[in-house]
């Protein structure tokens, strides 16, 4: 296999001598490409940056919107957004991490069950996340809401947009990201350790929670802190199964519906009266979601650089 | 590799007569062995309750002659109107699918070109503390919501672009694909980079010592060994393109037009349901033909996915034959 590979490829190496003024010219040009996609996020950030950071108050933080969301602040955006990935965490990395350790751990690889997760996993990753929102509204909402309310007799109680379904839906959406990393966290641990464990009597569950969990950690919170990140920007999937274009208080329960700061940027950028009156508050609510995402995302770029460091030490 | 091992601790367990606990133990193994792999099916559980509840929801545009009425397989193709609000709703498909088209085809012309060059400078040519100060920017761009990215096209961007192009609609199809690419690039081009690093280094050692030069070597050599990857990584790019939405609902218009031309607004399939599902009646025709479209994103997605997997496979396969 290698050699049908590499042996025709090599044919067209006449051309070395005079090709040599071209390769270097393309040879910049890829670097020219990659100079570009840093301007292009450069402009993007520094525009956002620029006009966002003079927005961007303890008031601002802090107070609610006014004035038909022309004026005041973003708090209830904030504090929704908190919550929604409060609950999306605790219901996401039990169910992800346990996932993990199946796969790692216990499942033979060439089983049709191991396959048949390993491909959901992959697949899953890939779904458009309006589908994701099809779906909460379709089965949670329509479905299990709905259907609790018939079977509790409650009155509308489960079965509307609330803050529990669309954690949940996010929550569904980010399972593949929790998998895939703390399964790469399991991958760290070294062999040794496990039989060492073993070895003084552990059994495997007592290894598991004792040893392997322990030294997995940094990797699984990477995880975590991804699905967080990506779980605080997305907006298609909760605006079907939660998100509120504008509400007086906070929610006081996960049945209450909540606002959110990607789906306020949304809101505020596409439905706002006057745009140009909007606009400081729109940019500072941009620089905060960004602020928020990118501090995540730095921990969690931090955390595997060091997995990493220690994984690559060990070989 | 396990099983030996714990056998060993139960014969040194045997000895001290605890057989009582290590009946406990073993039951509670049992019980957390079938909860793990409990946890691992939620993943399959997912995926084929996507598959059931969306496809359940688009049902009765195949079944039920009270939603053909308005809304049927042959309704959508019949009319190249999509007004699905009005006295007489008009379900025509065509406007979206070359919206769609149109977009994704705009987003992938920017982005490939751009991530596939910057994957082979970073993993052929770039010296280390470039290379470490390349792969932060792409993280960066991967962490930016698309959302942000919606709001960047719309506020910013349309207005350059139309200041350059002299287009008459703000915002359209060029506009909303360059966003939209802007997004996909970080896809690509962590595929690509993964790829292309996964090549041996004997490979590249082998071509320069017959006298490539270090362009040869990439183009000839390295892009054709990781072309499996660097396939999958623009097959996922494409997936992630054509399922996207807050980009395209904020920057394109969202204009249900049939034209050829990229400075027209388009509207997307995503974009149609993000738009229209809030205000629709439960159950409805419209109701219906909003997760029809999200039944064929599905599909189309999960079909270029399940093939980029392929190329995945087939990279490994060849690389491990190497």
């Amino acid at each position: 296999m290698s050699t049908a590979l590499s042996a025709p490829r090599l044919a067209p190496l006449p051309k070395a001598r005079a090709g040599d003024g071209s390769g270097f010219a393309l040879t910049g040009l890829t670097g020219f490409a990659a100079l570009l996609i840093v301007l292009m996020v450069a402009v993007i950030m520094g525009n956002i940056a620029w006009f966002g950071w003079r927005s961007v108050t303890w008031e601002f933080l802090a107070a609610t919107p006014k004035e038909g969301m022309t004026a005041g602040g973003i708090f209830p955006a904030i504090f929704g957004t908190v919550a929604l990935v409060v609950l999306m965490v605790v219901a996401l990395v039990p169910f992800g991490v346990g996932a993990a350790i199946y796969l790692h751990e216990y499942a033979p690889p060439q089983s049709w069950f191991t396959r048949a997760v390993r491909f959901s996993v992959n697949n899953l990753a890939g779904v458009p996340s309006i589908v994701f929102g099809l779906f909460g509204l379709g089965f949670f909402i329509m479905f299990v809401g709905r259907g609790l309310d018939r079977v509790t007799g409650a009155d509308m109680l489960w079965g509307q947009p609330s803050l529990l379904w669309a954690a949940l839906t996010l929550a569904l959406l980010n399972l593949p990201t929790v998998i895939v990393t703390a399964e790469e966290a399991l991958r760290t641990v070294p062999r040794e350790m496990r039989e060492a464990s073993m070895a003084l009597g552990a059994t495997k569950w007592q290894t598991i929670w004792h040893v392997l969990l322990p030294q997995a950690m940094p990797g699984i919170l990477t995880g975590a802190i991804l699905s967080v990140s990506r779980g605080a920007g997305e907006v298609a999937p909760i605006m079907f199964t939660g998100a509120a274009y504008f509400l007086p208080y906070l929610p006081s329960s996960p049945f209450d519906q909540f606002m959110e700061l990607g789906y306020h940027i949304f809101v505020l950028s596409t439905q706002s009266p006057n745009v140009d009156q909007t606009k400081p508050i729109l940019y500072g609510t941009v620089l905060v979601l960004l602020l928020l995402t990118f501090l995540l995302n730095l921990t969690a770029i931090l955390l595997r650089a060091r997995m990493r460091a220690k994984l690559a030490g060990r070989d | 590799m396990s099983t030996p091992l714990s056998r060993i601790g139960s014969i040194e367990h045997a000895g001290y007569g605890a057989s009582a606990r290590r009946r406990w133990q073993r039951a509670a193994e049992a019980v957390i062995t079938v909860a793990l792999r409990g946890c691992a099916f939620l993943a399959v559980a997912g995926l084929l309750l996507i598959v059931v509840f969306v496809f359940k929801e688009a049902l009765p545009i195949l079944t039920s002659a009270e939603t053909q009425k308005e809304a049927s397989l042959a309704g959508f193709a019949a009319t190249p109107l999509w007004q699905p609000v009005g006295d007489v709703p008009k379900y025509g498909m065509l406007p979206l699918f070359v919206g769609t088209l149109k977009v994704v085809l705009v987003a992938m012309l920017f982005a490939v070109p751009f991530a596939v060059l910057a994957a082979v400078f970073a993993s052929e040519f770039a010296p280390a503390r470039v290379r470490e100060a390349l792969k932060p920017a792409i993280e960066i761009l991967a962490g930016i919501p698309s959302v942000v990215l919606g709001f960047f096209a719309l506020m910013v961007m349309a207005s350059w672009l139309q200041a350059v192009t002299g287009s008459v609609v703000r915002l359209n199809a060029l506009n909303a694909g360059i966003a939209l690419g802007l997004g996909v690039i970080p896809t690509v081009f962590t595929v690509c980079e993964d790829a292309l690093r996964a090549v041996p280094k004997s490979f590249r050692e082998a071509s320069l010592a017959l006298g490539a030069t270090p362009w040869q070597t990439a183009w000839h050599v390295t892009l054709p060994a990781a072309g499996a990857g660097v396939s999958a990584g623009i097959l996922l790019g494409l997936a992630r393109a054509v399922g996207e939405t807050m980009i395209v609902l904020m920057a394109s218009g969202n204009a249900a037009i049939v034209s050829g031309s990229v400075f027209d607004s388009v509207r997307t399939m995503s974009a149609s349901i993000a738009a229209e599902l809030a205000e629709v009646v439960f159950g409805s025709p419209h109701y219906s033909t909003l997760f029809f479209l999200g039944a064929i994103l599905f599909a189309i997605t999960f079909v270029i996915n399940v093939l980029a997997g392929l190329f995945v496979e087939r990279l490994r396969q060849r690389l491990a034959g190497a």
